[in-house]
């Protein structure tokens, strides 16, 4: 079939095929806030690259009765030359080699008009490679503001494409914009060969300007001196379109900068605000949390009020309730992580911060770059883990990625939560900082400081490799965009509930399982001990508990290790199962909290002391207990290798550190 | 002279960016070209990386990156 008969079959089909359209341009170029404006589903935005999670996708109502535009926002990119697999991934999508997603119909550039030299680059490889492209020139009104005037119309005659100023977040400019896209989809048929190539062009220009462009460069190799004319083409276009070309910088970031990136200050600041960030988390959360605990407990017993006595009844209220509940509680917390680095991000700080950083990590064999995805690792490993795309150097990235779960997650703030409530509750240090708060700092430290030796170590080992570029921009200071920032941290946390709603519900259903079955007789006295002990859960706990008790832990929390495995967080659900709190055939319904500090061991002996405490909290830094991490390190380094070694590693480091913990702790007269 | 040797807030142009690998790549890409203007802002506190102003934007890179890119001071 040849390719005129196909092309006819296609524009046949056009009215009914839905239009893909692209967003692409450089990193920082306002694409997400361009893509968000269009689809009106937020998506992050940030100033530091790598932060854009692939093949984002929304639906643009275009016009009123054209039918919606399947919008895809693409990560960053500078050059279709791909240096990182966020960028190949990128220039794939746009030459149409991903396998999954069609090639546009019409690529929308964003280009930063205060950056126009090199964001133009990008846009005369895409028109080059055929691609039907519209330009939406963003930061125009920081252009206006900075005193430089571009002459649109001259712009647009030069590159031959739609140039359509935006100003996204006030809304102007995308009528324009959707009528240019859906102008451009109806016009010249996808095809490269009928592109203009830029050899043409530039015979062109060269009659506008004397510029010789066959210059020789010194020590240039053919590609490069392909790269020089290209940008000397550029900047003749730009010098042609832009009045009063100003050196004007942004004089305000330069300003915060001074001090923000300072010799001493700079390092000071770093360590103040990210103490800032999790005092302010360990305490302003309470409130919340507490609200939230009641209401499950009351839910719990109304529940067991109305619905008839059974299985049922039972797995509603000891299996689903404090299930679910024992993970929402600790939503405040999660929030309050989530949005401070949202705002750190959007701000542009990351960037700085990874400036500051990149010495200290690649002491330790890692890039810069890895700061971020590490520092989101704080929130949660899974988008962390996938933010290491930009990490050019596969050696590196793997090394990234093994240590991510050492920054603790915000699924073992419950766990740390708990255990210090419980044990460590009202004491200051130095009368102002609780401890509570320096024993969480302590833990996340204690990660920090295990997952640089095991860079290091995997560096000089398994991974050993040179140091891959670091090149990154320094955007300017932004203030982020409150509604921005709003969506986006709706966004990552509805990701966090939906992974608490479905693989902990699942787990909780799971483990109520194996301490409701096999059924044993109730018995007016002890029921539900019992039960639990001859359950398959208290079966496997005593399997372990010669192997845990030199950590001081016992079969209960044996139990509780177990499942902790699949999630951190069930950790809490499944002892508040174990110690039968919320069963309300008691005659008093314990607390969790209380129901721990009781236990008693066989010899009478307290069962949870705050050394065991200490010794848990130990275990979880160090130990790998998610299924979703396992699951997306499998899909980022392409194999189960990995995420097995990893598993087996931590586990490992866990139960060793947990052991020098309590052992150590006895030893110096702790108990 | 190369980039990281260049004094901080002296402008200078680019005369050549050596090497044929990622990095050359990555920094013409961005626009670091020869006849480019480049001024160096200041370095990171611990002396690595360095901050560098091409054209219109901010850029940081390792003092052994700096060394592919050979320049010349303005009032040379």
């Amino acid at each position: 079939m040849n390719a005129i008969l196909k092309e006819a079959i296609a524009a046949k089909d056009d009215s009914q095929r839905t239009l893909t359209v692209a967003v692409a341009g450089n990193p920082n170029a306002g694409k997400t806030t361009l893509f968000n404006a269009l689809t009106g589903l937020r998506h992050k935005v940030a100033n530091y690259p790598g932060v854009t999670i692939e093949r984002k996708e929304g639906w643009w109502r275009i016009e009123p009765n054209s039918p919606p535009v399947r919008v895809i926002d693409l990560p960053g990119l500078y050059s279709l030359e791909a240096t990182s697999i966020d960028e190949t991934i990128a220039r794939n999508v746009l030459l149409g080699h991903e396998a999954k997603t069609p090639r546009p119909d019409v690529v929308i550039v964003a280009i930063d008009a205060t950056n126009l030299v090199r964001n133009l680059y990008l846009l005369t490889q895409l028109i080059e490679n055929g691609c039907r492209t519209v330009v939406a020139l963003t930061m125009v009104d920081l252009t206006k503001r900075n005193g430089v005037h571009i002459d649109i119309h001259r712009l647009q005659e030069l590159l031959q494409v739609s140039v359509v100023p935006v100003i996204t977040r006030r809304g102007e400019g995308l009528d324009h914009l959707a009528r240019a896209v859906l102008q451009l989809s109806k016009d010249i048929p996808l095809n490269a060969s009928a592109a203009p190539t830029f050899s043409r062009r530039t015979d062109w220009l060269s009659q506008l300007s004397p510029a010789d462009t066959n210059q020789k460069y010194e020590s240039a190799s053919h590609w490069q001196t392909r790269l020089i004319n290209r940008y000397r083409w550029i900047e003749n276009v730009v010098n042609e379109c832009v009045l009063e070309k100003s050196e004007a910088k942004a004089q305000t970031t330069r300003r915060i900068d001074a001090l923000v990136t300072h010799r001493l200050a700079g390092p000071v600041i770093l360590f103040l605000i990210m103490t800032f960030v999790f005092q302010a988390i360990f305490s302003w959360a309470n409130g919340p949390m507490n609200l939230i605990d009641q209401l499950f407990n009351s839910l719990g017993y109304t529940a067991r009020a109305y619905f008839p006595a059974g299985l049922l009844t039972d797995l509603i209220v000891s299996g689903v309730i404090p299930g679910v509940g024992g993970v929402v509680m600790f939503l405040p917390q999660i929030i309050l992580l989530f949005l401070f680095i949202t705002l750190l991000e959007d701000s542009g700080y990351m960037a700085r911060a990874a400036f500051m950083m990149d010495r200290l990590m690649r002491g330790v064999g890692l890039h810069g770059k890895a700061f971020v995805p590490l520092l989101s690792s704080f929130a949660c490993a899974v988008p962390g883990i996938m933010a290491t795309r930009t990490i050019e150097n596969p050696k590196d990235r793997v090394a990234t990625i093994m240590i991510a779960p050492f920054m603790s997650c915000s699924a073992r703030l419950p766990v740390y939560t708990l255990m210090i409530a419980a044990f460590f509750s009202g004491q200051n240090v130095g009368g102002f900082i609780s401890l509570g708060a320096l024993i969480i700092l302590g833990m996340y430290l204690l990660g920090v400081a295990f997952a640089i030796g095991v860079a290091w170590i995997l560096k000089h080992t398994l991974l050993k490799a040179p140091s891959p570029p670091f090149v990154m921009e320094l955007p300017p200071y932004r203030l982020p965009n409150a509604r921005n920032v709003l969506h986006s941290l709706l966004e990552r946390v509805g990701v966090f509930l939906k992974r608490a709603g479905t693989v902990i519900l699942a787990i909780s259903i799971l483990l109520w399982a194996l301490v409701a079955f096999p059924r044993t007789p109730k018995t007016p006295s002890n029921a539900q001990s019992v039960q639990v002990e001859k359950s398959y859960a208290g079966k496997a706990g005593r399997l372990i508990e010669p192997a845990i008790s030199p950590l001081g832990f016992d079969w209960k929390i044996g139990v509780g290790l177990i499942s902790s495995f699949a999630a951190r967080e069930t950790v809490i659900s499944t002892l508040g199962i174990v110690y039968n709190v919320g069963d309300s055939d008691e005659d008093q319904s314990q607390s969790l909290i209380e129901a721990m500090r009781n236990a008693k061991r066989p010899d009478g002996s307290r069962v949870w002391t705050p050394l065991v405490a200490l010794s848990l909290m130990v275990f979880f830094v160090l130990a790998c207990q998610c299924m979703s991490t396992v699951a997306v390190v499998r899909r980022e380094t392409n194999s189960w290798r990995w995420p097995l070694f990893m598993i087996g590693y931590m586990l490992v480091l866990a139960y060793v550190s947990s052991l020098v913990t309590y052992q150590g702790g006895k030893l110096m007269g702790f108990s | 002279m190369t980039l990281d040797a260049t004094p901080c807030g002296i402008s200078a142009r680019v005369l050549s960016v050596a090497g044929d690998g990622a990095v050359a790549l990555r920094l013409m890409q961005m626009g670091v070209l020869p006849g480019v203007s480049v001024r160096v802002i200041k370095s990171a506190p611990l002396g690595d990386p360095i901050q560098v102003q091409v054209r219109n934007y901010d850029l940081a890179l390792r003092r052994l990156e700096a060394q592919t890119i050979t320049v010349a001071l303005d009032d040379e």
